[in-house]
């Protein structure tokens, strides 16, 4: 039975992945006090790369560029299914790692550059995402997404640091920000296109696809805080999952110029202070 | 869906006075909003669609200019923006100005005006997607982009009269 809700995200996932974008992108541009993009503009954005003729610099890319979409769909898979979350956050790194190495794989030198930085950026959020599935272990005792959901008090209640150390590290796993690192839809950023500076074409279409996964994983994983066995909880965690996500849109607004050094210290402290103080409290609250 | 509804512009100044890039540039600010269009000014050609090119060509920016064009993926349209980039303008005359952009790569929109303004930019853009849907249309059916062939016209430093290339 949850493996077919774990199918049902593969299939929606993109779609609403995809929306939440077009949403972004909207809100975005009424903050900038702009009328923005349609609604549907993510798609077709989406349609125009498959209808462009693609420049493949090598044999690889190809491969590497389907790893990374294959990997982020076993993510979301993992987790609807209701399986291990450590796997899904697992998963999720080697699809990016995937992206890192297509980018690698390209001559360019702007390609190169945003690679190793996109590497930076994973040394980052790394420690967080790990962080989650420890958290989650902490406030329900499993890793299984199946125990995690069917705690009677949601984990947001036990693990709130953790969840706040979460939110910080979204904005850069979403390529909000930094500016000199993210791949978002700015222009003029000082690394051209990021990691995706050489992807063309169709090829360039699947990266966007696997965003709109990553996006409705990331809201997946917010809401997972707020679910509990009582079923109502799911409409609080979907709303919570839409309040973050405007959140994103506004921090992103707010401070568009952000550096990669400033991440690297913003990132590491606030994991240190609000996941690691969380999980201080809630060892020193057994003891006692 | 159409190719048209997320066309990306790459922008490149070529030997103008600045006074269409500030133009360009100006057409991206809130008040003209070309995002309502779906499209992104993007620095990057191998994801542009409309390669918007202002001031004439020299001899250093040529290979430039060709570099460019040749690095976006088909179909792509070009627009000249300013009269220096449709035929050399005031420059015209100048002794390292080959001339417009359509020396070196084949231009499908001109935009006239010194400086062009915004709406023409705008309005030249627009233009500028439906060659390109047309373009998509004839590589669907399998036939080159380009409905005519293009030839390279340049005058070379030195002689007075124009070469075939
Ligand atoms: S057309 Fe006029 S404003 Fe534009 S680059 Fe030429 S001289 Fe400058």
């Amino acid at each position: 039975m949850l493996y077919v809700l774990g199918f049902i995200f593969v299939i929606l996932g993109p779609f609403l992945g995809g929306l939440l974008s077009g949403v972004d992108r909207v809100f975005s541009a009424r903050m900038q006090r702009r009328q923005g993009p349609p609604l549907l503009q993510p798609f077709a954005d989406y349609a125009k790369f498959m209808q462009k003729k693609a420049y493949i610099i090598n044999g690889l890319q190809t491969f590497l560029i389907t790893g990374h979409l294959i990997f982020v769909i076993l993510a979301g898979w993992i987790l609807y299914a209701g399986q291990d979350i450590l796997l899904s956050i697992f998963s999720l790194t080697l699809s990016e790692m995937f992206l890192c190495m297509a980018a690698f794989s390209a001559s360019a030198p702007y390609s190169n550059m945003s690679a190793q930085r996109e590497l930076l950026q994973m040394a980052c959020t790394e420690p967080m995402l790990l962080m989650i599935a420890i958290g989650f272990y902490l406030s329900s005792g499993s890793f299984m997404v199946t125990d995690i959901v069917a705690q009677k008090t949601p984990a947001i209640i036990h693990v709130p640091g953790f969840f706040l150390g979460f939110l910080v590290i979204l904005v850069v796993e979403l390529r909000k920000s930094p500016f000199d690192v993210s791949t978002s839809h700015h222009a003029h950023q000082e690394m051209v296109k990021g990691v995706t500076t050489d992807i063309t074409g169709s090829l360039m279409g699947i990266v966007e696809l696997s965003e709109w996964y990553e996006y409705f994983l990331m809201f997946s994983y917010v809401a997972l805080y707020f679910v509990s066995s009582n079923p109502l909880s799911l409409l609080v965690g979907i709303l919570m999952g839409c309040l973050v996500m405007f959140l994103m849109t506004l921090i992103d607004n707010t401070f568009p110029r952000v550096r990669w050094e400033r991440m690297l210290s913003v990132c590491w402290a606030t994991t240190l202070i609000f996941a690691g103080g969380n999980l201080l409290l809630l060892t020193l609250l057994k003891m006692f | 869906m159409k190719i048209s509804k997320s066309p990306w512009i790459l922008h490149y100044d070529g030997s103008s006075c600045n006074g269409c890039d500030i133009e360009v540039l100006a057409s991206t600010t809130p008040r003209y909003d070309l995002e309502r269009f779906g499209i992104i000014n993007t620095g990057d050609p191998k994801h542009a669609d409309v390669f918007l090119i202002t001031g004439g060509v020299n001899y250093q920016n040529r290979d430039v200019v060709q570099q460019l064009y040749s690095q976006m993926p088909d179909p792509k349209v070009v627009v000249a923006v300013g009269i220096c980039a449709c035929d050399g303008g005031v420059f015209k005359d100048c002794y390292n100005i080959i001339g417009g952009v359509d020396k070196v790569i084949p231009v499908d929109v001109y935009v006239p005006g010194c400086a062009a303004r915004p709406e023409s930019i705008i309005d030249g853009v627009v233009k500028a997607l439906a060659i390109l849907d047309k373009k998509r249309e004839r590589m669907a059916q399998g036939l080159v982009p380009d409905e005519k062939v293009w030839t390279n016209t340049i005058v070379r430093p030195g002689s007075q009269e124009k070469q075939e290339d």
